[in-house]
């Protein structure tokens, strides 16, 4: 027999015996009539306020708290002038990024070379790019996270290995809470799922040593967030 | 007494004593309280959290072939390679296996509970890889050759002065004790071994069913760059670590940095279903996926304990443990200190030789009502003093509660002794704390209180 055999062969020899009930005592049987749903969880989750001033404000608010830098911009051209803001600080010579109708705006009007990481690309140069940008499929009020997958925002590397992570949103991506990310997950991606999905909370961060706070441990040193 | 438990007293004795060693970790913990009690405070209903979080664990572990067999199915079918370890040495062998069949010399890894479970560094580095933790709590201890001291804060029990000098040893470069210089002394050092590295190892901290994804919790994106450079990718996971439905994750990934580190979500919770897909620029090329058992079913065939199967790892019973924190996490001698682990080792590892946690706990209960997930801890510490009895009985007990029942079954005796030990008490400050005291167990270290002067019945005959 295989190992597998063997586990599932204990496995379905321990359940044939019934445990207790969940988070009960031995002796109380009562089984939950059914697995606890998305609007379960939004009942027990934090609060969200219901439009779209409160989403932002929640977002904005968490920003502060996380370490993010979040901004929301009237339209485009705001947004390319707050991405150029950040260029001429930080002396960006060159950017990583990757095809999309936010990013190719943007690189367009930065008017520095871009290394893409939606086609094949060397990660030595990815590591010496002072910037990544990148679109997200969500941005989420509840914990302020940005949800990107390996499909919407030029792989894996891209959000985690250059210094300073440059986000790129619509306003309309911006949902309320972690069970409106699942489900907008599930609607987008059907049974093909990316690879990788990642709900990214501020910049990269440790508490490693005397639980002392601080940022850019191993990821991003800087998160910016501009939503469109 | 086994030589584990030799041990425990050995170094409880010693750690209890010293102030430096409480004053970190009163201090650590101390913040994170804090930060989790404010977080605890933004859930509409942090208790009916918790009861969904246990009926869904409970929904998972209950049927877990159904399920661990949807999540196979799912990784399969996208390309990934899984396999399955009864014995912690099975699991070292497929993995030792995998990584010289890629023809591999540098290993990074993140943080895995269950690689030190199964003491994979070591098997790594004897077959001649370079092994290198990736997490920096981990990276600290790995420098140190310490095993972790808490299964979430690696590094607790230790200052930046103590930091500093092991940079200085190992690494040559520590400019400061200051803790954003070394922390940044550890990404330099790091990036290169990401870079360089062919094989990446992580852990899960959920392995969701319906879509065939492992799920890792983190806040440093080291696990990110570990699961996005190297060209292989293997993770170790328990096969106990199922939620049945991707949305599960909205409960659970606040829920677990919650009581976890206070945080309301941790920095990067990233799910992955396989390698690198069609389409998709970066990846690894291959993903390994070993499932290890390691006696989890034989916690699972004991009906009674079978919701210690519903364990996350945040560490909250530890953080909240009147033992843990005074002994601290390496005098517990397993991968699992804290409550958890005084439930759970004797399983893993024998319950004579490791009864001894089920006895290092104050039974105050703080554990049971710390866990996210309604693991009834206190209780099963209980258990397994019961089983350990039961399986080896102690004559010195039976013959203490022989001596005992006629005392506490018949007035007059009980009348007697208690009269007896009002009148001893009034000699005993004349041998408290002296190895000739018949108490001295517990007055060497505390006070013994005295017996009231009067008993309620002689106090309610003579009220006015």
């Amino acid at each position: 027999m295989s190992e597998r055999e063997n586990i599932f062969t204990r496995i379905r020899e321990a359940l044939s015996v019934a445990a207790p009930g969940p988070g009960r005592h031995p002796g109380e049987t009562r089984k939950p009539a059914s697995l606890p749903t998305p609007a379960d969880h939004r009942r027990v989750l934090p609060a969200v306020g219901t439009s779209f001033e409160d989403r932002v404000a929640l977002f904005a608010k968490n920003s502060v708290e996380l370490r993010s830098d979040f901004k929301l911009c009237q339209d485009q051209l705001e947004l390319v002038t707050e991405l150029k803001k950040r260029r001429d600080a930080e002396g960006w010579t060159r950017v990583a990024s990757h095809k999309g109708p936010l990013t190719d705006a943007g690189c367009q009007a930065l008017s520095l070379p871009v290394l893409r990481t939606d086609a094949a690309f060397d990660k030595v140069e990815l590591e010496k790019c002072p910037v990544g940008i990148s679109e997200c499929d969500a941005l989420i009020a509840q914990t302020g996270s940005v949800l990107v997958t390996s499909r919407s925002a030029g792989g894996r590397a891209l959000s985690v290995l250059p210094p300073h992570h440059v986000v790129l949103a619509r306003r309309e991506q911006l949902l309320a809470d972690l069970p409106a990310a699942f489900e907008m997950l599930k609607k987008k991606y059907g049974g093909d799922y990316p690879s990788m999905i990642s709900f990214i909370t501020g910049p990269s961060r440790t508490g490693d040593i005397e639980r002392i706070l601080v940022l850019g441990a191993h990821g991003p040193k800087k998160l910016t967030i501009l939503c469109v | 007494m086994s030589t584990a438990a030799a041990q425990f007293r050995q170094d409880a004795r010693r750690l209890t004593a010293d102030l430096r060693h409480r004053q970190l970790i009163q201090t650590a913990l101390g913040k994170y309280e804090v930060k989790r009690d404010e977080n605890k405070a933004l859930f509409q209903d942090y208790e009916g959290a918790r009861q969904f979080a246990a009926e869904t664990k409970w929904e998972a572990i209950n049927h877990l072939d159904q399920y661990l067999d949807q999540f196979v199915r799912g990784l399969e079918a996208r390309g990934t390679k899984v396999h399955w370890a009864t014995t912690a040495q099975q699991a070292r062998d497929l993995i030792v296996g995998i990584v010289r069949g890629k023809n591999a010399r540098r290993i990074v890894k993140s943080k895995a509970m269950t690689a030190e479970e199964i003491h994979l560094n070591e098997a790594l580095e004897k077959a001649g890889f370079e092994v290198v933790e990736s997490d920096l709590g981990e990276f600290i201890v790995q420098l140190r050759n310490e095993p972790p001291y808490h299964i979430v804060f690696p590094a607790m029990h230790l200052s930046r002065g103590e930091i500093k000098d092991v940079f200085q040893k190992k690494l040559h470069d520590a400019p400061s004790d200051e803790p954003e210089e070394l922390t940044m002394v550890a990404r330099r050092v790091l990036r290169q071994k990401y870079l360089q590295a062919e094989v990446g190892i992580t852990g899960a901290n959920f392995a969701v069913a319906d879509t065939g994804m492992i799920s890792v919790t983190e806040n440093e994106g080291n696990a990110r760059l570990t699961a996005a450079l190297p060209k292989t990718m293997i993770t170790l996971l328990g096969i106990e670590k199922i939620v049945p439905r991707l949305e599960d994750l909205g409960l659970f990934l606040p829920m677990l940095a919650t009581v976890g580190a206070g945080q309301l979500i941790s920095g990067y919770n990233t799910m992955y279903g396989g390698p690198r897909q069609p389409g998709e620029a970066d990846g690894p090329d291959e993903f390994h996926v070993v499932l290890l058992d390691h006696n989890r079913t034989a916690i699972l065939a004991d009906a009674e304990q079978r919701d210690a199967l519903h364990c996350i790892r945040c560490g909250a019973c530890l953080n909240v443990c009147p033992i843990y924190r005074n002994v601290g996490g390496h005098t517990y001698g397993t991968t699992y200190p804290g409550p958890i682990g005084g439930v759970i080792t004797p399983h893993l590892r024998g319950l004579q030789e490791w009864k001894h946690l089920s006895y290092s706990s104050s039974l105050c209960g703080a554990c049971t009502e710390a866990c996210p997930v309604k693991i009834d801890l206190a209780h099963h510490l209980l258990q397994n003093r019961r089983n350990a009895t039961r399986q080896k009985p102690s004559g010195w007990q039976k013959f203490a509660f022989k001596l005992f029942a006629p005392v506490a079954n018949g007035r007059v005796m009980w009348m007697l002794v208690t009269k007896c030990g009002r009148i001893g008490q009034k000699l005993h400050p004349l041998l408290r704390g002296k190895p000739l005291d018949p108490a001295y167990c517990w007055t060497k270290t505390r006070d013994l209180p005295p017996i009231a002067p009067q008993s309620f019945k002689e106090w309610w005959r003579t009220r006015a």
